[in-house]
């Protein structure tokens, strides 16, 4: 190894051993990150049987905790530090990945056995008109109804609003009017559910309003419409300027303009951020505990009179606290879930299938 | 510090696709070689698998041998991180990282390298600066974002960044590519002096640069569109310039095509 | 120009039909009018939202006979009315400190999980569940928190108990169920993940390929190349992430409302059942509460809305400020 010619300064000892023009190195199987899971869970599960842990979780995080140190060891023995440190990241990011899909996957599977076995068409097709909460009968179907007219209402309103908002922000947005409607709309979605069933119930308070699904509705609106906004604001964005200059240079107006070329190139995204919104409020609870009070009678009328919904009856069932209310509860859930995740489902799959072509 | 390269029977593939198809060549220490050729023809591919950068791309994958004085590259037990510590790289854009200083942009690979004092870290720092021909013009701004450069600057402080770690090869894709005139010149002059020092190969779409800069220039083309990219001849610059021996040489530099 | 003529009348009209710029004016005219209604009306909502909550709030707190902020009690109905946040802010607070402390590493993790170390074929299914949970109804995860969460994390509560109990935060100084803070924290955690991973992982997904290249060609390993490229880049982004679940979680009812065995004491013993929040306790309260006790909450509601517009806003000032700085635009 001859120093190189021009005036070199002594280099330190560089940190990784052997020659340095050596490239070849020990490095472990590749399969070996799989062996260590295999004996860290293995240990794990031993030393929490012999200390007659009960809990999962604890089994779950001495094998991980042994996971992670077993492999940074064993690195760092056979290869070095700087491996053993990627190779420690790495650990963690599996173990991250599988910490958090263990409650994830419980919550789904649990909805799931938990809600079948309640669930069938009489559940579907009955109120909770008469029963008694120790009973095991009754149903979720005045609750549907609830959250139907309640969403449908929400989702008249909000999506137009939001749509023409963004339609402004993106098309004709300039100067302080426009930043001040992008500022708030940010501030609209951080505001928590609950804050907007207050000030719904605030308005009722000063005109004395009685529930009804409509208030639910105005408070879900609240919720929905800078979803939408957000959303259909990207899809706008995505639009290409060309498209625009096009239709312009044409002698049609901006507003045809947007009408016909803007939104329907966009008409895909839009309808998928419209039906995340609805999922997304579809399975609020706080506004309708303050503001359509439930109701165990079908009410078809969103207009008068207290209704119940999906999520209220979930909440209601659970606090009735016995174990026919405990299924009814999880049956409900489980049929919310189905509604909320149809709905993602649907929406994008059109998302996918309309998506317009931006090269990502 | 210079080390010579034996590359023999190389395949390289996206996927399913084969980019490039059998290369072999030698690329001598202590000279340039560029890489010339169409749009496509492999040679910023053909580039990327001499220190394994190649494999970092989704789907690719090297087929045959790159002996870096004795030792292949590609052999099982050779960790491509040490193969990119012994092989520096200039990339087409200038790429610093944007969140730090000069002075820490130059010292990122050392510091990844292992643990330096303050004092031989400035030391490397200004003989990599003045290496790349930069310190006088940031010596006095050290502590400012690297991403507040020119863009000539910013190549060559890449370029600084690359020769800290004493690198055995320097790789060029394209450096010049993205940079005006004047820096394009500076950048040449400076590997002109680097050669005193590294192996260095540059790829390059312009002509001229490669008759100005290099010592062998390796010719590149494909067979069609979709059809892998080939070596077609690599030889002394003056003879590829003058009195190329192949056809398709000829053709491409006197401009006939590509 | 001395003509009589209006400027843009064609000299000579070559088709028949009316000016299609006149109706094209018009049209434009109500279009822009109602999409800009739409913005003032969000802004009149937004701003009626803040009057009409101060204006309730005003109505309840002159009444109060305790002190709005320092009381450790919530009683509206009672003569004289006492009630005070002070419990309900720092439960508030501490749960959703607890779940940002658990989720944001563990959410920067599965982000980056999934942008550079997963294989390629399960990057995309596990995003696109990851992104499905974020729909799951917080109700959904309020019932599954209060049936199979609490009886789990038992053993949890033990251990840390027993180990930890000398930190006096981990000491368990009351026998129950673990209906406590530190549970509820938990399950925010576990609620708000998704929606920090989905946003960390756009912005690691937009780090620019050459910033990742220079990093790995200076012969950095998966790690420091993350460490170099991907974190800096992504500073300003795992803040605004986190501060979008911090304002779920600071806003969270359900989940709260059903896990959580409320109480008006403030303990720093977060295995110990008892404390409250502030959406929590109107979710509680309201059932009981007559009109001037709904009042109350209101106003406990607004110091809410107030906590989450800050935290909002200085999620949006980082993230400002980072923009400038890094000019990692370019």
């Amino acid at each position: 190894m001859s120093h190189a010619p021009t005036g070199v300064i002594e280099r330190p000892t560089p940190a990784s051993p052997g020659p340095k023009s050596s490239l070849g190195s020990r490095s472990l199987p590749r399969l070996a990150p799989l062996g260590f899971a295999v004996v860290s869970v293995a240990l794990g599960v031993g030393v929490s049987l012999a200390a007659g842990w009960e809990s999962r979780i604890q089994w779950g995080l001495i094998s991980a905790l042994l996971f992670l140190a077993i492999s940074y060891v064993a690195t760092t023995i056979v290869e070095n530090q700087r491996q053993a440190r990627d190779r420690l990241a790495t650990s963690v990011m599996w173990v991250c990945f599988l910490v958090a899909v263990v409650p994830l996957a419980s919550l789904l599977w649990t909805t799931i056995v938990r809600g079948s076995e309640r669930l069938d068409g009489y559940f579907l097709t009955h109120s909770m008109a008469g029963v008694l909460g120790s009973e095991a009968s009754g149903g979720v179907y005045h609750a549907l109804i609830g959250t139907l007219e309640q969403v449908g209402i929400a989702t008249v309103i909000s999506a137009p609003l939001g749509l023409l908002t963004a339609v402004y922000l993106v098309e004709y947005g300039k100067g302080s009017l426009a930043r001040a409607v992008t500022f708030f709309v940010d501030v609209m979605t951080g505001i928590p559910s609950i804050v907007a069933g207050l000030f719904i119930l605030s308005i009722m308070l000063m005109f004395s309003l009685e529930p009804s699904g409509l208030m639910g509705a105005l408070a879900l609106t609240i919720l929905m419409v800078p979803v939408v906004v957000r959303s259909t604001e990207e899809m706008l964005k995505l639009v290409p300027n060309e498209l625009r200059e096009a239709s312009l240079a044409l002698g049609i107006p901006k507003w045809r303009t947007i009408l016909k070329v803007v939104l329907p190139t966009a008409i895909g995204g839009i309808t998928t951020g419209v039906m995340l919104a609805i999922a997304r409020i579809a399975g609020e609870t706080a506004p309708i505990i303050l503001l359509v009070f439930g109701s165990q009678l079908i009410n078809t009328n969103p207009f008068e009179g207290a209704q119940s919904s999906l999520p209220f009856y979930i909440y209601e069932q659970y606090r009735i606290g016995e174990a026919a209310s405990y299924d009814r509860a999880w049956a409900a859930a489980l049929v919310l879930i189905a509604f909320v995740m149809i709905l993602n489902l649907v929406a994008r799959g059109i998302a996918r299938w309309k998506a317009p072509k931006t090269g990502r | 510090m210079a080390k010579r390269i034996d590359i023999s029977g190389l395949n390289a593939f996206y996927g399913s696709h084969k980019a490039i198809e059998d290369i072999s060549m030698t690329v001598e220490p202590r000279s340039v070689t560029a890489f010339i050729g169409p749009s496509g023809c492999g040679k910023s591919t053909f580039l990327r698998t001499l220190n394994r950068m190649h494999e970092v791309t989704p789907g690719g994958r090297v087929e045959g041998k790159v002996l870096l004085d004795d030792e292949n590259l590609y052999d099982a037990n050779v960790d491509p991180v040490t193969v990119r510590r012994t092989v520096g790289m200039v990339f087409q854009r200038p790429n610093p990282f944007p969140t730090m200083s000069i002075f820490d942009n130059v010292a990122a690979g050392l510091r990844l390298n292992g643990s330096y004092r303050k004092s031989e870290l400035n030391d490397i720092v200004e003989r990599s600066l003045r290496g790349a021909n930069l310190w006088n013009e940031v010596k006095d701004r050290l502590n400012k974002p690297g991403s507040g450069l020119s863009g000539g600057q910013q190549q060559r402080l890449c370029i600084a960044r690359a020769i800290a770690v004493e690198p055995q090869v320097l790789l060029m894709d394209e450096p010049c590519s993205a940079l005006d005139p004047i820096s394009t010149l500076a950048i040449e002059d400076l590997i002109g002096e680097l050669k005193e020092r590294f192996t260095i190969v540059i790829v390059t779409h312009n002509m001229q640069q490669a008759a100005r800069v290099s010592d062998r220039t390796a010719f590149f083309n494909l067979a069609a569109v979709g059809k892998p990219g080939r070596l077609i001849e690599i030889d002394e610059t003056e003879r590829i310039f003058s009195n190329p021996s192949v056809q398709a040489t000829e053709d491409y530099i006197s401009g006939r095509f590509g | 120009m001395a003509s009589t003529t209006p400027i843009d009348t064609p000299p000579a009209p070559p088709v028949p039909r009316p000016s299609p710029r006149s109706t094209g004016r018009m049209g434009d005219k109500i279009f822009l009018g109602l999409s800009r209604g739409s913005g003032i009306l969000l802004l009149v909502i937004m701003a009626s939202i803040a009057v009409f909550l101060t204006y309730r709030s005003v109505l309840a707190i002159s009444k109060d006979e305790g002190n709005f902020l320092t009381t450790f009690d919530w009683n509206p109905a009672g003569d004289p009315p006492v009630f005070g946040i002070a419990v309900l802010l720092f439960g508030t607070v501490v749960s959703s400190i607890i779940a940002m402390v658990i989720a944001v590493p563990i959410a920067v993790g599965i982000a980056l999980f999934i942008s550079h170390y997963a294989p390629r074929k399960l990057a995309a299914p596990i995003a696109y569940v990851v992104d499905l949970l974020a729909a799951v109804p917080s109700i959904v995860y309020g019932i599954w928190g209060a049936l199979v969460l609490v009886p789990y994390l038992e053993g949890l509560n033990l251990w840390l108990d027993q180990f930890f109990g000398w930190t006096y935060i981990f000491e368990k100084t009351e026998v129950g169920v673990a209906r406590s803070l530190f549970t509820v924290g938990i399950l925010l955690a576990i609620m708000i993940l998704p929606i920090v991973t989905s946003v960390s992982r756009e912005v690691f997904l937009q780090v620019p390929k050459m910033n990742e290249e220079a990093a790995l060609a200076l012969g950095a390993t998966r790690w420091e190349v993350i460490r170099l490229s991907v974190l800096p880049f992504g500073r300003s982004g795992i803040i605004s992430a986190s501060m979008l679940g911090l304002g779920r979680a600071l806003g969270e009812t359900m989940a709260v409302a059903t896990v959580l065995s409320p109480s008006f004491l403030i303990s720093l013993h977060l295995l110990n059942p008892g404390g409250g929040t502030f959406a929590q306790n109107i979710a509680a309260k309201f059932g009981e509460a007559d009109a001037f006790g709904r009042d109350a909450l209101i106003a406990s509601g607004l110091v809410l809305f107030v906590l989450t517009l800050l935290v909002n806003g200085a999620a949006r000032l980082i993230i400002a400020r980072r923009k400038e700085y890094s000019g990692a635009n370019a």
